[in-house]
């Protein structure tokens, strides 16, 4: 047995022109947490799919304590040496828990299926695992958290003592990430190996011992979590010195004049909550993922109906659950998932950053140029205005949902998560053209589980059980705060 | 170890550039295939390159090309509609049958010559707001709605005429299928003016690129303000209007309205507008290239045809090109179909 228990030594990867890797290498050692970090496009996929069998290597080896990897075609002999638990679910949402866990290996062996069995072994392995879910429930019917356990549990059931873990944090909740890392930590006391990829850095000095940053397809530097602090970390991934620098918005001039008036609006899981954003303010929403903040801001936007109230913007009253409506009252919105609400992935930037306004007519060049000034003044990296969105990065896709959302010149912006999964330089820039946009007399709520997000706006409300349980000015400290959103007093 | 102390710009671009310059030219993947089809006709036959045989193959495939027009907008806007062969029959029957008198075959309503064209339109209209009604309201499968309205529409033909032809068609009726303008006959005309008009509206209005947005994500649609229930249900309605333009053509090229009018052509619908890259799960393709997938199923036809190849086999023939015609667009665009 080696001490490590992944090795990618000169791994190069090209996508046709695109080099993906360049001669890059990771030794992740036998029962650590070991994160890989890097901004979108750093290569942090490409090397997932290397290191689970997906791709295979233009060059370079790799090799799982000690033995070299299995022909790339056998895919049974990588599930046992590596298990990874992709972003995007891998269970088949209509069958059950056990029929998942032993997917394509329902028959135990046996040649028949006996589903007594089946469900009897699910159970074990459930309980080995203490993952609280029934073996004969649908997949369908479980949390994002559950389902992410129950994967893990699959890959280890399967033999694997290394598992990947990709932006596992993205979809949950504060307490359901920390619940996710206490069972890291307690795997870990059992030798699991994790390799940890996650745009919070936070979350890295929380449960990993080593990071790995990747720069532009190049490793940049691998070292020991303490030995790193929060500045080194995003210069290695940037290639720039400093922290985040997101803009704070205290000097931004304010005023007294109302623009968006919403008054005792009730809807799906929030009830009468009122607010009055003025010219030039930015109001956070905080809470947890069922605290109501996400539907707030969606009914808002008319995207769900509100029983009662009414939203109101520069004092006409906008009809309820109507999005034209709501767009031409002047209400902009960066929905909160980009791939399920924000882009249709088959079409060109200019298409998607144009999808609000376009006028009747629909002139090629005319779309061709709202595209460019988009990726102009959004900072968008791409070929131009042609281009499809589903071959941009993750931060660059939602440059574009947020030019969508600023394309017809709204006076009150709703941006519901605008920056999750994107890495830190396209964080800077979205929270950059918030702040333009409120010096300008706009008015923006930012709906968001990121301090980072918060930071730039002018107070923050916290949303709890479907209420406004606390409001916090500018100047919060982050305990105070995230004690607010947990739902535990602090005063 | 390099510090970069600008974002790559480079990187993601070229498989980007690649996708798109491809994109670009799949729409014209069966142009090489048209004209290589041309020349094996006119290899095997003299008289394909004739005008006249030309003629004929536009304007047998004139009503089938309709009906693809329709169904490659409501495939694009991610639903399908199976019972538009039905409307086909149903519809100029149905309008014909409210003027005949009994004794003809008629329901002895006796309604105005002159309100057959008119009728049988709206009838159009009511069986697409049906359908979309049956799917975006109450929530049915659009599948099975609308399979179980090509049966029932069908079904309904053969009672209000017992199975029997309308013979006895108004004047009116006649008219757009059996004239000819300029040298062309009306109904290719009125091909060419619906597709031009359908291409026109799916490139350059708003309206028209919205089938795109909802087909490719209807949740990102709805969320840019489109509304999406409503262009789906004018795409349906438009659709079976142009079934029901395809049944007058029909009924005026054969004199009647037969009780089998449109029956089995569905197939064809679906296997022209996937040959012309139309995607089943919606969201992708163009009217251009499914006009191209109909005019090339009509010269494969036509060539069979003119080869004297039996008509026990003609069908099997046909059959076999749909699946070789599949095959061959598979590889020229690249492109896997689901």
């Amino acid at each position: 047995m080696s001490e490590f228990a992944a090795i990618a030594r000169g791994v190069t990867k090209r996508f046709g022109r695109t080099l993906a890797l360049d001669d890059v290498g990771i030794e992740i050692r036998a029962g650590e947490s070991h994160a890989l970090v890097g901004r979108n496009g750093a290569g942090k996929s490409t090397l997932v799919s290397v290191l689970t069998g997906m791709q295979v290597p233009d060059a370079g080896e790799i090799s799982f304590f000690g033995e070299p990897a299995p022909p790339v075609a056998d895919r049974a002999a990588w599930r046992r040496h590596v298990a990874c638990v992709y972003q995007k679910s891998t269970v088949v949402p209509e069958l059950s828990v056990a029929e998942n866990l032993f997917i394509n290996r329902q028959d135990l062996g046996g040649g028949l299926i006996s589903w007594k069995k089946l469900k009897a072994e699910a159970s074990t392995l459930l309980e080995t695992y203490d993952v609280a879910v029934r073996p004969d429930s649908l997949v369908s019917t479980l949390t994002v958290e559950q389902r992410q356990l129950v994967e893990i549990a699959r890959a280890l059931s399967i033999g694997s003592r290394f598992v990947i873990l990709d932006e596992p944090t993205a979809q949950l909740d504060g307490p359901a990430i920390e619940r996710l890392f206490d069972r890291m930590r307690s795997l870990q006391d059992k030798g699991v190996t994790f390799l940890f990829i996650s745009h919070h850095l936070q979350e890295v000095y929380e449960v990993c011992q080593t990071v790995t940053v990747y720069r532009d397809a190049r490793h940049i530097v691998t070292a020991p979590v303490a030995e790193m602090s929060k500045p080194d970390l995003i210069e290695a991934m940037t290639g720039e010195a400093g922290g985040l620098n997101v803009p704070s918005g205290d000097d931004r001039p304010s005023s007294e004049d109302q623009i968006l008036t919403v008054s005792s609006l009730s809807g799906d899981h929030f009830s009468d909550i009122s607010l009055s954003a003025s010219r030039g303010e930015v109001i956070g929403l905080a809470g947890s993922a069922s605290s109501g903040k996400h539907e707030f801001a969606e009914t808002v936007y008319g995207l769900r109906k509100p029983s009662v109230g009414t939203i109101s913007v520069n004092g006409s009253a906008v009809r309820g659950g109507d999005v034209p409506a709501a767009l031409k009252a002047g209400i902009g919105c960066v929905p909160r998932d980009r791939h399920h609400q924000g882009l249709v992935l088959d079409l060109s930037i200019a298409e998607n950053a144009t999808m609000s306004t376009a006028g009747a007519f629909v002139w090629p060049s005319a779309q061709r140029s709202a595209g460019a000034t988009a990726i102009a003044s959004y900072d968008v990296k791409a070929s131009g205005p042609d281009q499809p969105v589903s071959d941009l990065s993750g931060g660059n896709q939602q440059k574009v949902v947020m030019a969508r959302a600023l394309a017809g010149d709204p006076s009150v912006l709703v941006l519901i998560n605008p920056t999750a999964g994107v890495d830190v330089k396209s964080k800077e820039s979205l929270l950059g053209v918030v702040d333009a946009q409120a010096r300008r007399g706009k008015a923006a709520i930012v709906v968001s589980d990121e301090l980072d997000d918060l930071r730039v706006c002018d107070r923050v409300l916290v949303l709890f059980h479907g209420q406004v349980v606390r409001e916090f000015a500018r100047g919060w400290r982050d305990q105070e705060l995230i004690a607010a959103i947990e739902g535990m007093s602090s005063e | 170890m390099t510090k970069a102390m600008t974002p790559p710009v480079s990187a993601p671009t070229p498989p980007g550039k690649q996708k798109f310059q491809f994109a670009r030219y799949q729409d014209l993947a069966l142009v090489p295939v048209i004209i290589l089809l041309l020349i094996i006709g006119a290899v095997l036959s003299p008289i394909f390159l004739t005008p006249g045989n030309l003629i004929a193959v536009l304007t047998q495939q004139s009503e089938l090309s309709l009906l693809v027009l329709g169904q490659a907008m409501i495939l694009i806007v991610g639903k399908m509609d199976l019972s538009l062969e039905s409307t086909v029959g149903l519809a100029p029957a149905l309008a014909v049958a409210l003027i005949i008198p009994a004794s003809a075959g008629g329901l002895d309503v006796g309604l105005a010559a002159w309100m057959a064209l008119p009728l049988c339109l709206l009838i159009g209209v009511a069986i697409g707001g049906l359908n979309g009604f049956l799917i975006l309201k109450v929530g049915l499968s659009g599948f099975m709605v609308t399979l179980g309205m090509l049966t029932m529409l069908r079904g309904l033909q053969l009672a209000i005429t017992e199975g029997k032809s309308l013979i006895d068609v108004p004047e009116s009726f006649l008219y757009l299928g059996s004239t000819t303008w300029f040298g062309l006959p009306a109904a290719v005309w009125i091909c060419i003016v619906c597709y031009a008009a359908g291409i026109f509206v799916l490139k350059y209005l708003r309206a028209g690129r919205s089938l795109y947005a909802v087909g490719g994500n209807s949740e990102a649609a709805r969320a840019a303000g489109i509304r999406v229930d409503r262009v789906v249900w004018t795409v349906l309605i438009i659709g079976s209007v142009l079934a029901v333009v395809a049944g007058i053509l029909m009924t005026g090229r054969l004199g009647s309205v037969a009780a089998t009018q449109g029956e089995g052509m569905i197939f064809q619908v679906f296997a022209a507008a996937v040959i012309g890259g139309i995607s089943l799960q919606g969201g992708k393709g163009t009217l251009f290239g499914a006009l191209s997938g109909v005019l090339m199923l009509g010269l494969v036809e036509q060539i069979l045809r003119l080869q004297g190849v039996s008509g026990f086999y003609i069908k099997a023939s046909y059959g076999a090109v749909i699946i070789l015609a599949l095959i061959v667009t598979r590889f020229a665009t690249g492109q896997k179909q689901e």
